[in-house]
This record gives C-alpha cells, sequence and structure tokens, in this order.
C-alpha cells in the first residue's frame, strides 16, 4: 500500500507542477498593475515602486517563476495585497466551513444515493425504476443556486424552521450542524441524484455477470448477492463519479455560499476577484488545485481498498 | 454503425420517448426566444417606478422587478442569452476540442501524451471556478462568457473524442486508405469522424447543460453579461436582494433554468442509451 501511494503521489507531481505553471501565468496576464491597486491612485511613483520590490515584482519574470514555484512547493502561498496576511491564514481561517459543507453532502449523497440506485437496479423497467431516473433527472437539472434559494424560501422564510444564514461558530458544535442543515441539503440533493444514477447503471452490468449468475445458482441469499457479490464490483464507478463530484463540489460550494452566506473558500474567492487580490488569487488557485489532486489521489486509494487487483496492479 | 449515422439517429428518437420529451422542451425554449419580439408582450428594458415590485397579475403575468420591469418579457428575451451563450461556447468546445481529441488520438506517442497532459491540467481546474477566473480576467461581456466557458468544455471533449479515435485508428479500412495513398487529413476527418460522431454529439447535448449552468451561475455571481440586459442568472441576483418582498422575482426565472437544463439532460440522457452499445437494449 505504501509504495503504491508514493507511485501515485510521483504520478501527480508533473500535474501538480504544470498546474502551478498555468496558475502563475494566469496572475501574471491579469491587466492592471497591483501595487496601483494596493496603495491607490494618489500614491506617489517611489512609493509604487517600493511596493513594488517588496512584493518582488519588479523582478524579471523567471525570476518571478522560480520564486514563486520554489514557496509554493514549500508550502508558501505569499500575502494577501489587501489584508498583508498570509494567505494560508485566511485560508485555514475559512477551510473548515468549506469542508463541512462538501463533506457532509457527500455523506448525504452516498447514505441516500446508493441505496436508490440499487433499488431502481433491481427494479429496473418497473414504476420506482422510472421515477427514481425521472426525479434524479431533475436533480442534476437544479443550479445550485437555484435550488438553494428554493430550500431558503420554503424552509427559512416561509416556515422558519432553519436560520437563513448560515455562518456559524465553529466552536459551537450544535450551532455548527444546525446551520449545515440547508446548505448540505442544496449541495447534497445533487450529490444523490449523481450517484444514484451511478450506481443504478454500474449494479445493471453487475448484475448481469456470470458470477453474480452462479452465485444466485449456489443458494447464496439474496441479499448477500446484493452486498457482497454485486455491490462491491459496482462500487468502483460510483467511487470514481464521487471523487469527480467532489471537484464539481468545490466549485459548487461558491454558489451555496454566496446564497446562505456562509463564509468559505468561494466566498473568500469571489471577494479577492473584486478586490484584484492577485497574490490571493494565486494562492487560492493553487490551494484549489492542490484540493482536486488530493481528491484524485483519495479516489485512487479507495479504489485500492475496494478492489484488492488494484493495488497489486 | 452500419445503418448510417442520420438513419440511427432518427431511430434512437423513434425508441427513446425520453429524449422526444427533452428535444419538444428545448426546441419550445429556443422558439420562444426566437420569437421574443412578438410574445414578450413589453419591452424588457422600459422602467417604470411606479409599478414596482408588483406580484403576479393580469397585466404581468410573472410580476414586475425592482425597477418596475415586466418579469415574463425579461425572462422571454433571457431566453436568448442563455441560449446564444451556451450554443456558441459548446460549438467552440466541441470543434476545437474534438479536434484537438481526434488529431491527437491520431498521431499518438509521445505528441499525444504531450498534448493529453495539457487537457489534464486544464480538467484540475473545477469549471466553475475556471471560468470565475477567466471572465474576472477578460472582463464581463457576452464574448467573454463565451470564451470562459468553451475553456472548461475543451478538455472533456477532447478526451471523448480521443478515445475512439485510438481504436478506430487501427481498423482496416483506415490501413486501407492509408494504403490508397489518402492523405491524413482525409482519413481523419472523412473516415474516422463519421465513427466517433454519435459520442460527441450526445455528450455536446449534455454539456450544453452544464453550459447553461455555469453562464447562470456567473450571471449570479454578477460575472455574466452586463445589466440591464436580462440574463436569468442575472434576474435570480437581483431578486435574491429582494427575496423577503418579491420571491416571485427569484422563483420564475429559477423555474426556467431549471426546464432548460432538464430538456437538455433528458435529450442527451435519452441519446446517450440509445447510441451507447453497452446500455442498449437496457
Amino acid at each position: 500500500m505504501f509504495w503504491y501511494l508514493v507511485k501515485r503521489l510521483l504520478a501527480s507531481a508533473p500535474t501538480l507542477i504544470a498546474v502551478l505553471t498555468v496558475v502563475f501565468v494566469i496572475v501574471r496576464i491579469i491587466p492592471g498593475d497591483p501595487a496601483l491597486t494596493v496603495l491607490g491612485d494618489q500614491a506617489t511613483p517611489a512609493a509604487l515602486a517600493a511596493l513594488r520590490t517588496k512584493l518582488g515584482i519588479d523582478k524579471p519574470l523567471h525570476l518571478q517563476y522560480v520564486d514563486f514555484m520554489l514557496s509554493a512547493l514549500q508550502g508558501d502561498l505569499g500575502r494577501s495585497l489587501v489584508s498583508g496576511r498570509p494567505v494560508i491564514n485566511e485560508v485555514t481561517a475559512v477551510l473548515p466551513h468549506t469542508l463541512d459543507l462538501t463533506i457532509s453532502s457527500l455523506l448525504l449523497g452516498s447514505a441516500i444515493g446508493i441505496p436508490l440506485g440499487i433499488w431502481a437496479a433491481l427494479r429496473r423497467n418497473r414504476l420506482a425504476d422510472y421515477v427514481i431516473r425521472i426525479v434524479s433527472l431533475i436533480g442534476l437539472s437544479f443550479p445550485v443556486f437555484v435550488s438553494g434559494i428554493f430550500l431558503l424560501l420554503v424552509f427559512a422564510l416561509q416556515y422558519r424552521i432553519f436560520p437563513v444564514i448560515g455562518t456559524s461558530d465553529l466552536a459551537n458544535l450544535g450551532d455548527r450542524a444546525w446551520k449545515l442543515v440547508l446548505p448540505t441539503l442544496t449541495l447534497g440533493l445533487v450529490m444523490v441524484a449523481y450517484i444514484t444514477r451511478v450506481t443504478r447503471s454500474a449494479m445493471l452490468q453487475v448484475l448481469s455477470e456470470d458470477y453474480v449468475r452462479t452465485a444466485r445458482a449456489k443458494g447464496v441469499p439474496a441479499r448477500l448477492v446484493i452486498t457482497r457479490h454485486a455491490l462491491r464490483n459496482a462500487l468502483i464507478p460510483v467511487v470514481t463519479v464521487v471523487g469527480l463530484y467532489l471537484g464539481i463540489n468545490i466549485g459548487n460550494s461558491v454558489l451555496t455560499e454566496i446564497v446562505f452566506n456562509r463564509p468559505g473558500l468561494g466566498k473568500v474567492i469571489v471577494t479577492a476577484l473584486n478586490q484584484r487580490d492577485y497574490a490571493m488569487l494565486q494562492g487560492l488557485m493553487v490551494i484549489y488545485c492542490f484540493l482536486i489532486v488530493v481528491t484524485n489521489l483519495l479516489t485512487d486509494l479507495t479504489y485500492g481498498l475496494i478492489d484488492p487487483r488494484v493495488k497489486q496492479s | 454503425m452500419s445503418r448510417g449515422f442520420l438513419g440511427r439517429l432518427i431511430d434512437v428518437f423513434g425508441a427513446n420517448k425520453t429524449s422526444w420529451v427533452g428535444l419538444v422542451l428545448f426546441a419550445a425554449i429556443c422558439v420562444v426566444a426566437l420569437l421574443a419580439p412578438w410574445i414578450a408582450g413589453s419591452d424588457p428594458l422600459e422602467q417604470s417606478i411606479i409599478d414596482k415590485l408588483q406580484p403576479p397579475s393580469a397585466t404581468h403575468w410573472f410580476g414586475t422587478d425592482e425597477f418596475g420591469r415586466d418579469v415574463y418579457a425579461r425572462l422571454v428575451w433571457g431566453a436568448r442569452i442563455s441560449l446564444i451563450v451556451s450554443i456558441s461556447a459548446i460549438t467552440i468546445a466541441l470543434v476545437v476540442g474534438g479536434t484537438i481529441g481526434l488529431v491527437s488520438g491520431y498521431i499518438g506517442g509521445r505528441f499525444d501524451m504531450l498534448v493529453m497532459q495539457a487537457m489534464d491540467v486544464l480538467l484540475s481546474f473545477p469549471a466553475l471556478i475556471l471560468g470565475l477566473i477567466i471572465v474576472a480576467l477578460l472582463g464581463p461581456s457576452l464574448h467573454n462568457l463565451v470564451i470562459a466557458i468553451s475553456l472548461t468544455a475543451l478538455a472533456p471533449f477532447a478526451r471523448i473524442a480521443r478515445a475512439p479515435t485510438l481504436i478506430v485508428k487501427e481498423r482496416q479500412f483506415v490501413e486501407a486508405g492509408r494504403a490508397l495513398g489518402y492523405s491524413h487529413a482525409r482519413i481523419v476527418f472523412v473516415h474516422v469522424l463519421p465513427n466517433i460522431l454519435a459520442e460527441i454529439l450526445v455528450m455536446a447535448s449534455l454539456w450544453m447543460a452544464t453550459a447553461v449552468r455555469v453562464e447562470a451561475s456567473l450571471s449570479f455571481i454578477g460575472l455574466g453579461v452586463r445589466p440591464p440586459t436580462p440574463t436569468w442568472g442575472g434576474m435570480i441576483r437581483d431578486g435574491f436582494e429582494n427575496i423577503l418582498d418579491a420571491p416571485w422575482l427569484s422563483i420564475y426565472p429559477g423555474l426556467a433554468i431549471l426546464t432548460l437544463i432538464f430538456s437538455l439532460n433528458m435529450l442527451g440522457d435519452g441519446l446517450r442509451d440509445a447510441t451507447d452499445p453497452k446500455l442498449r437494449g437496457e
């Protein structure tokens, strides 16, 4: 397992370096002078020059690139141009909120989506299957901010069951969970729809395999055939999709955070864009991509857990 | 693939009710967008402060917004933006991405590896975040939205075109073409392309749905086509600010976006079931 992990880590290194390069290039071609953004129109040329030196943007591009790569690889993402605080601190301050949201919606999606998908596959082409398919397609069609607003209208404004604003106190677990309900439902509904559909088609494929027929023929109880023989093999594509979707979810969390006025990575990135805080943007993009690379890695590791053949190959 | 692409497409629609429903819904929205000047009833930009924030009524079917503009008229005109942005973006992504995938898969070797690595890098950015940054960088306009969304969809099209190309290029008719002295371009576009067209088109309808969603999301964040041009995402953004007094401002455009995306998903889903040999007969 250890060597498998090392091999996978090494394999994602070129992608990570390429991603960092792209981030560097993107931030450099954004129009505008960062020093001017920070100090404003009234700044003297001397002050501007001094700040440029301090930010390291007066150096030739290739040196800036080397600086950027070296510090990024050491985990130093620079300082925000606006607040002056290290990017990594700004991020770690809100990261728990974003992780709460993505992880809880993933759990909700799996807890409902996998059983629903199995059920639809077992009831293939019957009423339950059709209903599940149509409903999940509707679920997939909801843009997150639309479902978020609808949920907000019904459960927070009409019936006042849940709070309108999702900013929570991280230390107070009850408050944290309570304010997570509507945002989780918003992101989780898409997840449920997606996981249901993938589980259904993966189960359909597995259920027609010879070994499932063999298991049934030798008298294995139906429940065991489904859980032990079919589901375990059907889970690989499900995990792939969940992994892929986590990336999308990180993007979608931007919208959820806006609708429910929650702090989080998405809010930070939108603020940075509005303030033209290049240093912040650069650091945030690195973190987003890092999260995606980690997600892919976790997905691969889960394969190893589900299917021993993956580890050996 | 013996019946020809068009023949099979007709079969698909004949056999698959889901794709029919999707197609009809989508066509209906397209008709609404095309006929906007005649069916909108009033000018979507005309303000009337006395009539502001009126609930739905006989004169204003879907109510009015904070400037007293007719929500129904804005909704009808807004369909145009959604459709123009998503259709243009996906067409660009399909043509450029598809060509990259085809050529890369056909050439193979180190070139293919390099191109696919580049596509992987593009895929490492969440679509919405990538769109957000590109639009913020270029400035919000119709043109730039199209560029941003097509960039986010480029890599998936390259991948979907490449995979079957790798298989098709080993087939005998391609070798025969080469033996006959056909140019590479002719082999790729005349002989390989028709064999993978079905898969690319299914993908296109599903990605259209994503494009509509990304456009609406960017407009909702405030990075869409500039106001006062009506866009569905922008209407929800304005409506969200008045959600306590006028919930209809966000509800109707929300339902419109949902219907458009749903129709495209139905269409793509039905087409995929029918064209995917593994799922056929399901």
